[in-house]
């Protein structure tokens, strides 16, 4: 009888302290989830402002850019349907380099500029990052299918 | 010829491990002493045929024989004997095959050491072993076969990943799969007692150092990553929560909580049903961390391969093992019966909250990793779960754990006093208060984290501390070394285990609160300073090496005009691929780190001007590998220990007298 009890105790406990560990962990991991959006998805304003994601595409050709003596670098990542300008401000990876696929981890400014604070490109060279990939082929298959209603639209 | 035979070899290894996998389970089933008799010889001329296929790889790489196609996937001419022999292993292909010979080499030692437990168990353990090695043999020949001939031959190989090429790649990947795959022999002991339905303490004394091996050599192969991504992917980091971390990290935990469990359920004979269910967990974690990191699911360094049947047989080969072993858990998992009681505070129940946090931690880092896969399987968007997630859990989670680990072994059995404990630890919670209280004003900068870190770490290494002291005061009569040999040698490796514990929650707290990071363009003989270190650039020389050139940072590091060893980053390009590559140079020392490496070159005068530059000062940092290496060290210790051998002579004993 009483160590029936003193298990229920226990039990009780248990499933009181899990439950608790259990929302606690699921709240902070809401607040980190990172979504990733296609050069598209942010031109046409899907992209949250302020909170923190991810964009992923080509880096443009001809548009990395340096400012002379410092490690500030901007450049332009676009899915070939649109471009997002991007800042960042360190030292990029290896693989970093125009016309290859890149994934950077930022938010978006005011005037529509990607701050990033993370550059990926962890990855070999003949190898694209799936997000980078995808953006891709996105933007193709929107091209193609229904670039018309999209203009007719706005 | 020589990939031939290497094939042929894989094919009869497969016959055999069917035959493994079935008649010793018949003939256990029947009480055929000798159909059980088959698994001893079956498990031994496996692993001979699985190392003839495997010597025969190593061959082929190491004579660069470019009509194998994963040879010249993975091999060049040009790369170094080392880099060779480790590129064996260095591709889908060949770790899988790496996969199997140790499955094979841990079931060969089965063989040898186990003459004495009774035959139907060991009939039993190898062949689920046996099973285990058809389904990724199966997987191997059918879906990923290493000795696939190119016609025509390459004339040249496509080199092996230069991230690759480094001696911690060498030993990181068998020192991790020794890990992963050691889990199954407690997985293959639990799987045979649920058939027998029959589990006692002899049972979990058995499965011991079994798990405390594979645990030890998981904990240097994770420990190999993570120094190798330190020094190699430039970033200075240590650990990035990546998902493939996470698929070894996640055995890891499920394992750490087994090896404590198995202590309660050989002492105690309780939590054996839970001891039980964490052995197939932590092996099935092992498994789902080969299919995350070998289906190409991920995006990273180690997925080689990107092949949708290869995931497809993966997963299906993870739902018949979890599948089937869960649901013999749950036909047999009553019949192993529950245990002794104990009360609320007791060692007993520090180890049940031990292994529920360890699980909890676990846990989280199993919805971290797979959460993105399922999201973006189900077409629903694209998202990644940041490292803050896992840092705030880690950290909720694992310092209530570190508490325990000063608590627990001071503890009695089935029932601790309070007032006990309060008399044994004071000391240790004194000290630990007060350093973790003025260290950080010492170091300049008092955080909350700084101060949870180091009070852990004082208090873990004080308590254990303490429970030395404990040990070696009583009974003044007997001479030091007499009391040295009285304490068994698990004792010892748990002492090590923790106090490795306590070293390396120093390096993390450290490394996190003090550790500087700068990007900096430093000009031709520009002295930057960083955390009291003056860097002074001197530009760069051309550098040669066997198969890449580039060049050498000169950056002269000195401390209030002392001068310490020049650091020489260098930037190289490989001539296979092309591919840049940056290697960091690090002056490691007892007390921290300086670490530099090369950026770009940012001036227009290209690489004679000025340069992009990572200064890092990582104080403590050599102290994280440090503790993991404790750890693994306590864990062989504990293998040693007496009383695993003389497991013989009490299974007699037992098999004559006591009830299951």
């Amino acid at each position: 009888m009483k160590a029936r009890h003193r298990r229920f105790a226990w039990i009780g406990l248990g499933v009181i302290v899990l439950g608790v560990a259990a929302a606690l962990v699921l709240n902070v991991f809401q607040s980190n989830l990172v979504f990733f959006f296609t050069p598209t998805q942010v031109a046409s304003k899907e992209a949250p402002q302020g909170r923190p994601f991810r964009i992923g595409g080509l880096v443009e050709s001809g548009s990395l850019k340096r400012i002379p003596n410092s490690v500030d670098v901007s450049f332009v990542v676009t899915d070939t349907a649109q471009r997002v300008p991007v800042v960042y401000s360190g030292l990029l990876p290896d693989l970093f380099k125009e016309g290859k696929g890149v994934v950077a981890q930022g938010s978006l400014g005011p005037d529509g500029t990607f701050h990033a604070t993370e550059v990926l490109a962890k990855h070999d060279e003949n190898y694209m990052p799936p997000e980078a990939g995808a953006a891709l082929d996105a933007a193709h298959k929107h091209k193609t299918m229904s670039m018309p209603t999209l203009k007719d639209a706005k | 010829m020589i990939p031939e035979l290497g094939h042929f070899a894989l094919i009869v290894a497969l016959l055999v491990a069917i035959a493994q996998g079935t008649l010793p389970l018949w003939g256990a089933y029947r009480r055929d002493p000798a159909l059980m008799a088959l698994a001893k010889p079956a498990a031994r001329a496996q692993f001979v045929l699985v190392a003839i296929a495997f010597g025969c790889l190593m061959w082929s790489f190491a004579t660069g024989d470019f009509s194998v196609d994963l040879v010249a996937q993975n091999s060049n001419s040009q790369l170094p004997m080392r880099y060779r022999i480790a590129a064996t292993w260095g591709s889908h292909e060949g770790s899988l095959l790496l996969w199997v010979l140790m499955l094979t080499g841990w079931s060969l030692v089965v063989t040898l050491r186990s003459r004495n437990l009774p035959a139907a168990l060991l009939a039993r353990v190898l062949a689920v072993m046996g099973l285990i090695s058809v389904g990724f043999l199966l997987f191997l020949l059918f879906t990923s076969n290493p000795f696939l001939r190119l016609v025509p031959a390459a004339a040249e190989g496509r080199d092996l990943n230069p991230l690759l090429q480094d001696p911690g790649m060498v030993i990181h990947p068998p020192m991790l799969y020794m890990g992963y795959v050691g889990f199954s022999v407690a997985f293959a002991f639990s799987i045979a007692a649920l058939l027998a339905g029959k589990l006692d303490a002899t049972w979990a004394r058995w499965s011991r150092p079994w798990t405390t091996a594979a645990w030890s050599f998981l904990t240097i192969g994770i420990a190999l990553g993570s120094w190798w991504s330190y020094y190699v992917l430039g970033w200075g980091g240590w650990w990035f929560w990546d998902p493939v971390e996470n698929a070894s990290f996640m055995p890891w935990l499920a394992g750490t909580a087994l090896l404590h469990s198995l202590a309660v359920s050989e002492k105690r004979g309780t939590f054996k049903s839970w001891t039980v269910l964490l052995a197939i967990v932590a092996f099935s974690l092992s498994l789902l961390g080969t299919f995350l990191v070998r289906s190409g699911v991920l995006t990273s360094v180690h997925a080689f391969a990107t092949d949708p049947a290869r995931g497809v047989f993966i997963l299906v080969f993870l739902a018949l093992v979890v599948g089937g072993s869960l649901t013999l858990y749950a036909a047999r998992a009553a019949a192993v019966g529950g245990g002794a009681s104990f009360a609320p505070v007791s060692r007993e129940s520090l180890l049940l909250a031990n292994n529920i946090l360890l699980v909890v931690a676990c846990a989280s880092v199993l919805l971290g990793t797979l959460y993105p896969l399922v999201i973006d399987a189900l077409g629903v968007g694209k998202i990644s779960v940041g490292p803050p997630y896992f840092d705030a859990v880690f950290l909720a989670v694992t310092a209530p754990l570190a508490f325990l680990i000063a608590v627990g072994p001071i503890a009695s059995w089935r029932r601790a006093e309070l007032p006990d404990l309060w008399t044994r630890l004071r000391w240790a919670l004194a000290v630990a208060l007060v350093t973790a209280g003025v260290l950080p004003f010492v170091m300049g900068n008092w955080t909350p984290l700084a101060f949870v870190g180091l009070f852990l770490a004082v208090w873990i290494a004080g308590g254990t501390v303490s429970l030395i002291v404990q040990r070696f005061r009583p009974a003044p009569q007997q001479g030091f070394a007499a009391k040295l040999r009285a304490n068994p040698a698990a004792w010892y490796g748990m002492v090590l285990a923790h106090f490795g514990v306590a070293v390396f929650i120093t390096g993390v707290t450290m490394v996190k609160g003090y550790g500087i990071e700068q990007n900096a363009t430093m000009d031709k003989n520009q002295t930057v300073q960083v955390g009291g270190f003056d860097f002074t650039f001197r530009g760069v020389v051309p550098v040669n090496g066997p198969n890449y050139a580039g060049v050498a940072g000169i950056i002269d590091v000195s401390r209030n005009g002392v001068a310490l060893p020049t650091l020489h980053p260098e930037k190289r390009i490989y001539n296979a691929g092309g591919q840049a590559m940056t290697d960091a140079a690090i002056d490691k020392g007892f007390l921290g780190d300086r670490y530099v490496s090369l950026g770009e070159p940012v001036s227009d005068k290209g690489v004679e001007g000025a340069w992009a530059v990572r200064l890092y000062i990582k104080p403590f940092v050599e102290w994280i590998w440090f503790g993991c290496f404790l750890m693994a060290l306590g864990g062989f210790t504990a293998m040693t220990d007496r009383r695993y051998r003389l497991v013989v002579k009490q299974t007699i004993a037992a098999a004559v007298g006591a009830p299951a």
